[in-house]
């Protein structure tokens, strides 16, 4: 069996361990390690043949003649596979000492969902048809939703609602359409270099097209679609810290680039003036979500609304749709990945040592947590996309992608972003380090547990080695645009 | 030759073994015996189907008598997979019904129970098998006065109120059918459906036809529930017993469905029904209707049972939306639909039935926490539920993915936003359900005394549920023989 199949295997797998070892979780949790260290070696392991111009592919079986369930590893797809992998590993060492210092309940249930999340992740990265990939996305949701309402509280079952409201709302609603009409027009969903629908329609009917695609990828959170982000804060945090940081949003951006350049071709969206109001809609959603994350006192939902800004980025690149663009988009959805997801560690640890979760309690933290929020001011500068962090490379490629389609007004965008981004979360590391502490109740230095800070310190340490090495990453998006 | 006489045996199984069950007089060899019967009509009806996949269509004459006089049983590819879909949904139902009518049912009115379930799958296959107009109201009647009886056996005194309004709706319909048949007669001398296909055009335009268009297609509507004429059906489906409630839902409406397809595409034709009448117009809006108000209606039901009740009007919107098409991929959508949903709603009602059986009520709020308390029946509503919305990999997604091309392939596209509206209203309905299983703690002190349903009633349950997966991913059956019915239905040789 060719890695394909098995990185949609292995976590299905695991599901069915996790869920039956609940008695012995030591063994559960060492059932969950070792699939996520196996998955991200599968997923490297397609690297070398993928670089070397290869597209391995498998085909898994055909409910509907012409529309098979496939799959095909490409550039795209194997960078955000290695992202989702690579931080499963990592978030299962946090969940374990979250979940435990925590003592929340129904641990089999939250690991079994997790890897279920995960293999619908992979199937979304690896899709090799715009069925495939609906199938997954769909499966996402639908996997992700027990997570979500974890806690089984009426506020979590009032997120829970708005989660799967607006996520199969417009999924329905919008992207079967979109995937239904261009099996209409192209006869055929599969991804293909340069696209598929070219010449097949008059340019409104695929500024409309793709139009409900961009929509109907509810998960990429655009404005007006991007509520059930913050609702989906209610779940623990490490749901929040990969999927709602990684593995869900990034799924929904990452769709938008692939349909952009497998459906569409890039030569069709830039060339089709019926979609260049798209372009604004993302730039609104960039700078209206900061605005909205900078009034949050709650830590995760600022960062939330800071995700919802900055998932817009990598749309913003997805329609300008040029070379530098498709890189920045595509850079973005990792180093963001990597930043935003050791925010939502560090505000997970914050709670399971203080149990603290507004930012305006947090004032002299720094003296407690001082690894935590040391590591939470360093993400928030690649966050910001500050040198020398990674998360300056996907804004970097993103103005020149701008200037390159002479949009200079979204390079104004992108700064002002920026400044954004520093007052939202800059002034976090300042209260913790410079406030004086709110209670005085205990002293001293009071961490989170140590597995917690090893997965901080990983993701931490990946936004630092971006910066200096984004050269795989590089090498791989500009496979994209060739 | 016994194989040549399958098409009897197919009818008369059943209607001997009926008396049988009452003559036992035990409920637990009723059972037996009715299982039996069943599962032999299953076997001859996938050895007819067989057959008509081999050699095309088959033609019996009863009693040896030459067709337009004598009674011609006619099976064809359209009709024997409805017959395997009623035959093996009552098989499968019946497995589950020992246990749950058993608590459901007075002991001694238990084999009377069996024997009138008999008489109502006589009349359902009969329904089916036959190519005589006259022979189709007498195997009507059968089945609509077995099925009377069969709901007013529910437990609560409702039963028989529902059971009433049921019958008086039905008899309505049934009338209504026998003066559209007369009509025909009238115009045709003729009662054989082939016979009537060939001698009606040279009389299409006259009004009397016309009349008998009209009669047939509204009697019809009542027994097949389309909406405004469902009124009927939430409350036989909420009353009836739990099993009653599984077969009817998976086989009387989809029965209905096909006399409407069997005297709309091959005794009127295509030309007369959808082109000279305007029944297409007529029922994609009824259609339409139906799948927008009555799955807005299910939202706001306390009672699960009533709930899936509306959604099944709402599904039958689904087929009558695909046939109003008029095409052949309209069709193959209403037919893979009649199948598909055969299985989703046999396998939710079962679930239900679990429920009963352990929470004794199948209201929403006695559900509370009944997914930690019985997890394979929750599981197994929660799949159904998804395969009701159209949930990719299940079977309910390939029905509107057929319905939606379909519809677009000739530039309908206010089907697709029914569809989809429809599906989204499913999400709400069948969620209500699963938050409250899943996300709300047992009401009750006495929580722990609950567990799961036994294996007798989850077997079968899963069996229909799983059959949703399977048929979700693996299409060469259904689609397939739907494909060429619908080929058949419009006139194209296979």
């Amino acid at each position: 069996m060719t890695p394909l199949v098995l990185v949609i295997l292995v976590p299905l797998v695991a599901a069915l361990l996790v869920s039956r070892t609940g008695a012995w979780p030591n063994l559960r949790e060492a059932i969950s390690l070792v699939a996520g260290g196996i998955l991200f070696f599968l997923v490297l392991s397609l690297l070398p043949s993928v670089l070397s111009g290869e597209r391995p592919s498998v085909w898994i079986a055909e409910p509907i003649p012409g529309l098979p369930i496939a799959l095909r590893a490409e550039p795209l797809g194997t960078l955000f596979g290695l992202t989702a992998s690579f931080l499963w590993v990592v978030t299962t060492v946090y969940s374990i000492g979250y979940l435990r210092g925590h003592g929340t309940s129904h641990q089999s249930r939250f690991y079994a969902f997790f890897a279920i999340a995960i293999a619908s992740t992979m199937g979304v990265a690896f899709a090799q048809n715009l069925f495939t990939l609906f199938l997954f996305y769909e499966l996402l949701t639908i996997s992700t939703y027990p997570l979500v309402t974890h806690a089984g509280t009426t506020e979590a079952r009032q997120g829970g609602r708005t989660y799967l409201g607006i996520l199969l709302g417009t999924s329905m609603g919008f992207l079967l359409v979109a995937v239904v009409w261009t099996w209409q027009l192209a006869g055929t969903g599969e991804f293909r270099a340069g696209g598929i629908l070219a010449g097949t329609a008059s340019p409104l009917v695929i500024g409309v097209l793709y139009a409900l695609f961009v929509f109907g990828i509810g998960k990429a959170a655009l404005m007006p679609f991007h509520r059930w982000l913050p609702a989906a804060m209610v779940a623990p945090t490490p749901v929040s810290a990969l999927l709602h940081a990684v593995a869900v949003v990034k799924a929904g951006v990452f769709a938008i680039l692939k349909v952009t350049i497998y459906v569409f071709g890039l030569d069709l969206v830039r060339e089709n003036g019926a979609s260049n109001w798209l372009l604004w809609i993302a730039a609104g959603t960039i700078l209206i979500a900061s605005l909205v994350a900078l009034q949050q006192d709650n830590l995760k939902r600022r960062l939330a609304y800071s995700t919802i800004s900055h998932l817009s980025y990598v749309v913003l690149g997805a329609l300008i749709a040029n070379a530098a663009g498709i890189i920045g988009g595509t850079m973005h959805i990792v180093t963001h990945a990597f930043g935003k997801i050791t925010l939502f560690f560090c505000a997970g640890a914050i709670l399971v040592a203080t149990h603290k979760t507004r930012i305006s309690e947090m004032g002299g933290l720094g003296r407690r947590m001082p690894l935590t929020m040391g590591a939470f001011l360093i993400a928030s500068i690649s966050i910001a996309g500050l040198p020398p962090m990674g998360g300056v490379w996907g804004k970097w490629y993103l103005a020149l992608g701008s200037l390159d389609a002479g949009y200079s007004i979204l390079v104004g965008v992108l700064m002002v972003s920026t400044v954004l981004n520093i007052a939202y979360l800059f002034p976090i590391s300042v209260r913790a380090f410079f406030y004086k502490e709110t209670s005085t109740s205990a002293t001293g230095v009071m961490e989170a547990p140590t597995p917690c800070l090893v997965a901080i310190g990983v993701t931490t340490a990946m936004c630092l080695v971006l910066f200096f090495f984004p050269d795989p990453l590089y090498r791989l998006a500009v496979m994209l645009v060739d | 030759m016994i194989l040549s006489q399958l098409p009897a045996l197919q009818v008369t199984l059943p209607l001997i073994a009926a008396p049988l069950c009452l003559l036992v007089r035990s409920g637990r060899a009723a059972w037996g015996i009715a299982l039996f019967a069943s599962a032999a009509s299953f076997a001859v009806a996938v050895l007819l189907l067989s057959r008509v996949l081999d050699q095309g269509t088959l033609s019996y004459e009863f009693g040896g008598w030459a067709a337009p006089w004598g009674i011609e049983y006619r099976v064809d590819i359209v009709n024997v997979f409805v017959l395997f879909v009623v035959t093996a949904i009552t098989t499968v139902v019946l497995f589950f019904a020992n246990d749950s009518v058993r608590k459901e049912v007075d002991a001694s009115r238990q084999s009377l129970f069996y024997t009138v379930w008999l008489l109502c799958l006589t009349g359902l296959v009969g329904l089916v098998m036959t190519g005589d107009a006259f022979n189709l109201f007498v195997f009507l009647e059968i089945s609509s006065l077995s099925s009377y009886v069969l709901i007013a056996f529910g437990k609560d005194r409702r039963a028989l109120t529902a059971s009433y309004q049921y019958l008086v709706m039905g008899t309505i319909g049934a009338t209504f059918v026998l003066i559209g048949v007369g009509l025909l007669y009238m115009m045709t001398g003729t009662l054989n459906m082939a016979d009537l296909a060939d001698r009606l055009p040279a009389v299409m335009a006259t009004r009397t036809v016309r009349a008998a268009l009209a009669f047939l297609v509204v009697g019809i509507s009542l027994k097949l529930a389309l909406f405004p004429l469902h009124l009927w059906l939430p409350n036989a489906y909420a009353f009836a017993p739990s099993a009653v409630t599984a077969f009817l839902a998976a086989t009387a409406t989809k029965v209905a469905f096909y006399v409407l397809l069997r005297f709309l595409f091959t005794v009127f034709g295509v030309t007369f029904a959808f082109e000279a009448m305007p029944l297409g117009i007529i029922l994609a809006v009824l259609g339409a209707a139906a799948i927008l108000s009555t799955s807005a209606v299910a939202i706001f039901q306390d009672d699960i049972k009533r709930m899936l009740a509306y959604s099944s009007v709402a599904q039958i919107g689904y087929m009558v939306l695909g046939l109003s098409m008029a095409s052949v991929a309209g069709l193959t959508a209403s037919i893979l639909h009649l199948f598909n949903h055969a299985l989703m709603k046999g396998g939710l009602f079962l679930a239900l039935g679990c429920m009963a059986y352990r929470l004794g009520s199948v209201r929403l709020g006695a559900l509370a926490g009944a997914g930690y308390r019985m997890p394979w029946t929750m599981g197994a509503f929660l799949v159904g539920g998804l395969s009701l919305i159209g949930i990719p990999l299940t079977a309910g997604f390939l029905s509107k993915w057929y319905l939606v091309q379909a519809a677009l392939g000739q530039g309908w596209w206010p089907v697709l936003v029914v569809v989809i509206v429809g599906s989204l209203l499913a999400v709400v309905y069948v969620w209500r359900v699963v938050e409250m299983a899943y996300l709300r703690r047992p009401n009750d002190s006495d929580a722990s005394a609950v567990r799961e349903a036994p294996l007798s009633l989850l077997l079968p349950t899963w069996f229909l549920i799983g059959a949703n997966l399977y048929f979700g991913i693996h299409t060469r059956l259904s689609v397939g023989i739907a494909g060429k019915a619908a080929a058949v239905l419009m006139g194209q040789s296979q």
